[in-house]
């Protein structure tokens, strides 16, 4: 019987706490424990982006990341992005600019631009491209995926109080 | 698809890092950013009895002045480096690797320190290293000792480290000031590893070359120094006929293998107009 | 009443036909609750891994299951002995041949599968494959098609040796599979040997796969009480699986059912049945639990259905002035170790006879050989319309060659040979009778838009300036695509015909249900369906729900592949909801005691001639058809189902015009600018047919510029995960300026063509010409692809142009 290690995390604001191998990745610790299986599994090699979460600040590939390590963490997936019954900025932008066709990546990847966003708030369609470059889209081109960022980015420039 | 059975450690300390690395012996591998490792795993090509996880070890990270030197902790992610007020200020060179390699999510993980030790010839930092003159801190049971970017790579996968041996931080001396640099990166797409690339430090005195660092990335089984272009290019100028020739002596020490980014003339080609590029850009960047 | 601003109103209100209505499918989507095949989780639940052989050829001489029955979690491991007793171990394929569910004795391509391990969750699963032992002996591999029919060439397919012909016609060969001809040899022959001018090429092209993000996989459960078996997977024509599974398995059909939910994408890779579908589907069936299989990302790309592997060779004959007179497209198809792939019986080589393309071509002559290798089963995939992609790959390189031959712009050769509008219906020289288009107004608009005569000109410039870095290219494309597959006389798979269907059902308070026989995978039938019926029915889209994939609930339809979905189920949806309509007009009649004759359709209601106050809305029929206020003998209810069997294919077309930039020194390519006009008839979403442009081109992009599936001497994969196949990135994606020119189609109910393949088949030989025309002044009439920084590279050295 290999050993179990108990993790407990933030996940969407909720603490959880699981009994897990060290070897468990946390996409699957997410999706088949804590049936969160809004990130997807679209490789094994580290490229897709489909499984992109928010960790403590970070996006970050849960498929290359132990359930272990994310002890004490933070973590927003794209289950948390809706608060109140109000869609976040990007849920409404990817909607309104026809951001998604399939839907498979479409987690990972506003799970993504919601960090990109919080690092650069304004950022340019060159900056948008470099900043999504590790979330991998088959069905819409991407065009449609910048221009629902840079909706989302006016957006929440506007809902920002006016500094005095 | 997923990672055989391990022992997961997660010591607080360098000190117990160390002592669990010795304990644990040569089956046992380090966890730094996970990036390398953790993709090698799930594929099963490395299969390591107990994984160290260097992930809560305190002192790892960090980038500060110390004296005419700049100290990175190992653990450093790329995006770290990425957006570091004081390198771009001191050290852009590095700024600008950080940028070309992978993509923002491994960049939030990837460590500086992780990308030097795992002594893959397509990993971007330790061509850089070498242009920087940089030093490694390594921190073994018998306490640490400070070895030189140049001469620390050894092979495909094989440091100076030995394997009871952590390394812990670099050590990198800053560039005078109106120094130029760049590194260019040739890839099949952005995320990619470098077909070639080029990273260069240089300082002009006047419109000719006072110094100048090239040192070239996945044209062969170590990062290289191109010695006999920079010994080359010390007083001359910048311009097309100097720049051809200096890609030209870049060019002869380059033994990459051949792979799907290209046969080993093509990549050896691609070595020489990096070069040439980086050069430029360096010149272009430097103020005399 | 009936002013202007009040009819805007009340049609705005419905968002039906040429609305960019926002998708419903978003909603779940956009939240992360969309429901693919591995969210799935039933109780008991086991789970498949795969193992599969590392060896593209040899014989299997014993699996030793022991270690792997002894690991924790693990609970059996399948064999071809095991699938024997319910003779499952071979399947018939969607092309006619059979296939290996499980390698019985051998293997024939690398990644074959050989057996499946069954455990409690993946890690035990994949732990209990690494154990399993399996003991080959190497046989010599054919790579190279070319080699296939050689005299001593080694006998890939054992179990059919002795078979004279595998569902086309008779083979010449053990590792031929059939030859394929249509047109007038004879004819074009003649033509060429009258001919001014003819040209040849010998045109490649390259073996690549889909990837869709989404990997295949299933959840096979079948219950032994009940003798019911469910399969949640990924497909794009589920009532064709649960067709075939009945063949298979025995089941009454009735109690099979198949579920396509969520797919993350399917571009062809999601129409084949995969031995990792009947493997779990078995596994099921013996253990009376669910049993989950999902494949790798490197199981999907090595051995689900490649793409192409088509090598032509193209010849054409023409007059002096470029004016075609012959044609001559042959091509050696590799179709790997087995004939999989989805194929209409009397069109083994797909919708290949369209290579005539956009052009009236007097003469015309096709042949396809295929024939077996020691690779992966495929071929048909990859928003091909059914090798379309090949066809017009060819023409549309071959047009750029005689050009280059006679000396004529690449647009004027291609304005010269075009049919002209008061030519169609034109019937093309292969049989096809292309319905309605107009070339010379597609290709006008695009020349215009881009100043075609400003770019050749800075290209001159270019060209004379032997120091530039770059070279500059500008590449054309103007297809024609034929889809919609399609009049069951002509198209059937495995005998079933490939019309589609459309069931609605209208509710008491106005809302609507309709059902298909089609499947989305992304393209957005939820929400273009319902505007269809919203504008034949007056009834909001809002309001109307769309279904597809459960087979226990939806008509029959041959599923969405080849861009059928609106030629055939979008013209079930027409016809479905004006049966509906017909029966409204009825119900208006009779309440408004006048006759139907005085009755006429405004938007959303039937109002009485010139007395316009006399109107019932569709919303109120909906009310009154459930009640018993209806005309003498009419049932309750207003309900449709139509099957529809297409009278012909459908012909889009567009005008592509591509420039792009070639570094001399590395080979990079940077394209500067890609124009696409398409025609696809009656445009129902804008906003949808817009994406899915976007998504065509990037794919086309990916393939012209760097997908390819390499093998070594030994059959062994050189780049099969993404470190190595070429996806690309936001950022090496291109920006897409979209166009459009509508011609309606006259035999689609409501005028619509399809349109999601065109920008993937008039894309790919777009960016091909373009790079190729950055050399055509160099003498180079032909590169195959892909155009990589390296294989370009290689061109710009031999022509020693990269010198410093």
């Amino acid at each position: 019987m290999a050993t179990t290690h108990t993790v407990s995390f933030k996940l969407n604001g909720k603490p959880v706490d699981v009994t897990v191998e060290a070897r468990e990745l946390l996409i699957h610790t997410l999706r088949e424990r804590l049936a969160h299986t809004g990130p997807h599994i679209g490789c094994e090699t580290t490229h897709c982006g489909a499984c992109t979460v928010d960790i403590d600040g970070m996006s970050v590939k849960a498929c290359t990341v132990l359930a272990v390590q994310c002890d004490g963490a933070d973590m927003l997936t794209i289950e948390g992005l809706e608060q109140g019954g109000v869609l976040h900025a990007l849920q409404q932008a990817f909607h309104e600019e026809h951001g998604l066709q399939c839907g498979y990546c479409t987690p990972g990847m506003i799970t993504r631009a919601y960090r990109l966003l919080k690092e650069n708030p304004n950022p340019s369609e060159q900056e948008i491209r470099y900043g999504l470059a590790g979330n991998l889209c088959r069905c819409t081109g991407y065009q449609n995926i910048v221009k629902a960022v840079q909706s989302a980015a006016r957006t929440l420039a506007a809902a920002q109080p006016a500094t005095a | 698809m997923t990672p055989a059975s391990f022992d997961y450690h997660a010591p607080r300390s360098v000190a117990d890092a160390v002592k669990l690395l010795a304990d644990l012996g040569p089956d046992a591998k380090l966890l730094a950013g996970g990036h390398s490792l953790l993709p090698m795993m799930k594929l099963r090509f490395a299969a390591p009895s107990a994984l160290i996880d260097l992930g809560k070890v305190a002192g790892l990270r960090g980038i500060a002045q110390s004296g005419q030197e700049i100290h990175i902790g190992a653990m450093t992610t790329e995006h770290a480096l990425l957006t570091s007020p004081l390198l771009a200020d001191k050290l852009p060179l590095l700024v600008e690797v950080a940028s070309w390699i992978a993509d923002p999510q491994v960049r939030y993980k990837g460590t500086i320190g992780g990308d030097i030790s795992h002594g893959d010839p397509g990993n971007d930092h330790p061509a850089v290293m070498l242009a920087l003159d940089a030093s490694f801190v390594l921190t073994g049971p018998g306490g640490e000792r400070v070895l030189k970017a140049d001469g620390y790579f050894l092979g495909l996968y094989s440091t100076q480290a030995r394997a009871d041996e952590i390394l812990t931080q670099i050590r990198i001396p800053i560039p005078p000031a109106g120094s130029g640099w760049c590194y260019s990166k040739f890839k099949r797409k952005t995320g990619d590893f470098a077909t070639a690339a080029a990273a260069v430090q240089l300082q002009m005195k006047g419109s000719t070359v006072a110094r100048v660092s090239i040192a070239l990335t996945n044209v062969g089984p170590t990062p290289l120094k191109a010695c006999k272009a920079e010994d080359y290019l010390v007083g001359k100028p910048i311009d097309n006929a100097t720049l051809n020739e200096a890609a030209r002596l870049a060019m002869q020490p380059c033994s990459p293998s051949h792979c799907q980014r290209g046969s080993a003339d093509y990549k050896t080609v691609i070595a020489g107009e990096m070069v040439r590029r980086a050069l430029q850009t360096a010149h272009s960047r430097a103020k005399p | 009443m009936g002013n202007m601003s009040d009819l805007k109103e009340r049609e705005d209100k419905l968002q039906g036909m040429g609305t960019s209505l926002l998708r419903k499918e978003d909603a779940k989507f956009i939240r992360g609750q969309g429901q693919y095949v591995d969210d799935i989780k039933l109780p008991g639940m086991l789970f498949g891994a795969i193992v599969r052989s590392p060896f593209a050829h040899a014989r299997i001489k014993g699996i030793d299951k022991s270690k792997a029955l002894a690991a924790p979690g693990v609970v059996a491991v399948l064999t071809a002995d095991d699938l024997k007793p319910v003779k499952l171990h071979w399947m018939p394929t969607l092309g006619g041949d059979v296939q290996a569910v499980l390698a019985d004795k051998k293997v024939c391509f690398q990644y074959q599968e050989v057996a499946m391990v069954l455990a409690t969750d993946r890690y035990a699963a994949y732990d209990g494959a690494a154990l399993v032992e399996v003991d080959y002996d190497e046989l010599p591999a054919i790579v190279d098609p070319k080699k296939s029919m050689d005299k001593d060439a080694v006998i890939i397919r054992e179990d059919i040796a002795d078979k004279t012909e595998v569902g086309h016609g008779p083979r010449t060969h053990p590792n031929h599979i059939f030859t394929w001809e249509a047109g007038n040899k004879a004819a074009a022959d003649a033509a060429f040997a009258s001919a001014e001018v003819t040209v040849r090429e010998e045109i490649l092209n390259p073996r690549v796969h889909p990837c869709p993000l989404e990997t295949c996989g299933c959840v096979a459960s079948f219950n032994k009480a009940t003798g019911h078996l469910t399969v949640y997977m990924t497909t794009q024509a589920p009532h064709l699986v649960r067709t075939v599974l009945a063949m298979l398995s025995g089941i009454a059909e009735s109690k099979i059912r198949v579920v396509g939910g969520d797919i993350g994408g399917g571009f062809g890779n999601k129409v084949p049945i995969y031995p990792g579908y009947v493997v779990a589907i078995v596994a099921s069936i013996v253990t009376g639990v669910p049993v989950k299989w999902i494949e790798s990302r490197i199981d999907n790309i090595s051995t689900t259905g490649f793409a192409r592997d088509y090598h032509g060779v193209g010849e054409l004959a023409a007059d002096k002035d470029g004016r075609i007179k012959g044609l001559r497209f042959t091509a050696l198809a590799d179709h790997g170790a087995f004939n999989s792939h989805v194929s209409a019986t009397k069109l083994p080589a797909g919708l290949f006879s369209i290579c005539t393309g956009s052009y009236a071509i007097p003469n015309a002559y096709a042949r396809v050989d295929a024939v077996y290798t020691n690779k992966a089963p495929g071929g048909v995939a990859y928003r091909c319309s059914l090798r379309v992609t090949e066809a017009i790959y060819l023409i549309e390189r071959m047009m750029d060659v005689l050009a280059l031959k006679v000396g004529v712009d690449k647009a004027e050769i291609r304005r010269r040979n075009f049919v002209r509008p008061e030519q169609f219906p034109y019937t093309t020289s292969f049989g096809w009778t292309l319905d309605s288009g107009d070339y010379h107004t597609a290709l006008d608009k695009v020349l215009k838009a881009v100043d075609y005569e400003a770019l050749r000109k800075e290209q001159a410039a270019k060209r004379a300036d032997l120091k530039s870095p770059t070279l500059m290219g500008i590449g054309i494309s103007t297809f024609t695509e034929i889809v919609g597959a399609g009049p069951t006389k002509v198209c059937d798979i495995l005998g079933i015909g490939l019309f589609d269907s459309c069931e609605i059902r209208v509710h008491p308070t106005g809302g609507v249900i309709a059902r298909l026989g089609t499947m989305t995978q992304g393209q957005g039938h939820a929400t273009t369906y319902a505007q269809i019926i919203a504008t034949e029915l007056g009834l909001p889209a809002s309001d109307i729900v769309v279904e597809e994939g459960d087979t226990d609930k939806s008509p029959y339809g041959a599923g969405t592949w080849g861009s059928r979905s609106t030629p055939v189920s979008g013209a079930a949806t027409a016809m479905a909801a004006r049966k509906i309509k017909d029966k409204a007009k009825k119900i208006a009649a009779h309440l408004l005691e006048v006759g139907e004759g005085d009755l006429e359709w405004e938007i959303d209601r039937f109002k009485v001639k010139g007395n316009p106050t006399q109107a019932k809305t569709m919303k109120e029929i909906c009310l009154v058809s459930h009640t018993g206020n209806l005309p003498a003998g009419m049932e309750q209810g207003l309900n449709a189902v139509s099957y529809y069997d297409p009278p012909n294919l459908t012909f889009p077309f567009g005008a592509y015009l591509c420039v792009l930039d070639i570094d001399k020194h590395t080979g990079e390519v940077k394209v500067r600018r890609f124009y696409a006009l398409d025609d696809c008839g009656t445009r129902i979403n804008p906003m949808v047919i817009e994406g899915q442009i976007h998504g065509g081109l990037t794919e086309a992009f990916a393939v012209a510029m760097g997908q390819q599936i390499p093998f070594d001497d030994s059959g062994n994969h050189l780049g099969n995960s993404l470190m190595d196949y070429f996806l690309p990135t936001a950022m090496e994606t291109p920006h897409w300026e979209t166009d459009h020119t509508v011609t309606p189609c006259p035999h689609h109910p409501i005028g619509a063509k399809g349109v999601a393949e065109s920008p993937h088949v008039g894309g790919i030989p777009c960016f091909s010409n373009a790079v190729i025309d950055a050399f055509a002044h160099l003498g180079v009439t032909h590169m195959d692809m892909p155009h990589n920084a390296y294989r370009v590279w290689q061109q710009c050295h031999a022509l020693g142009i990269d010198k410093r």
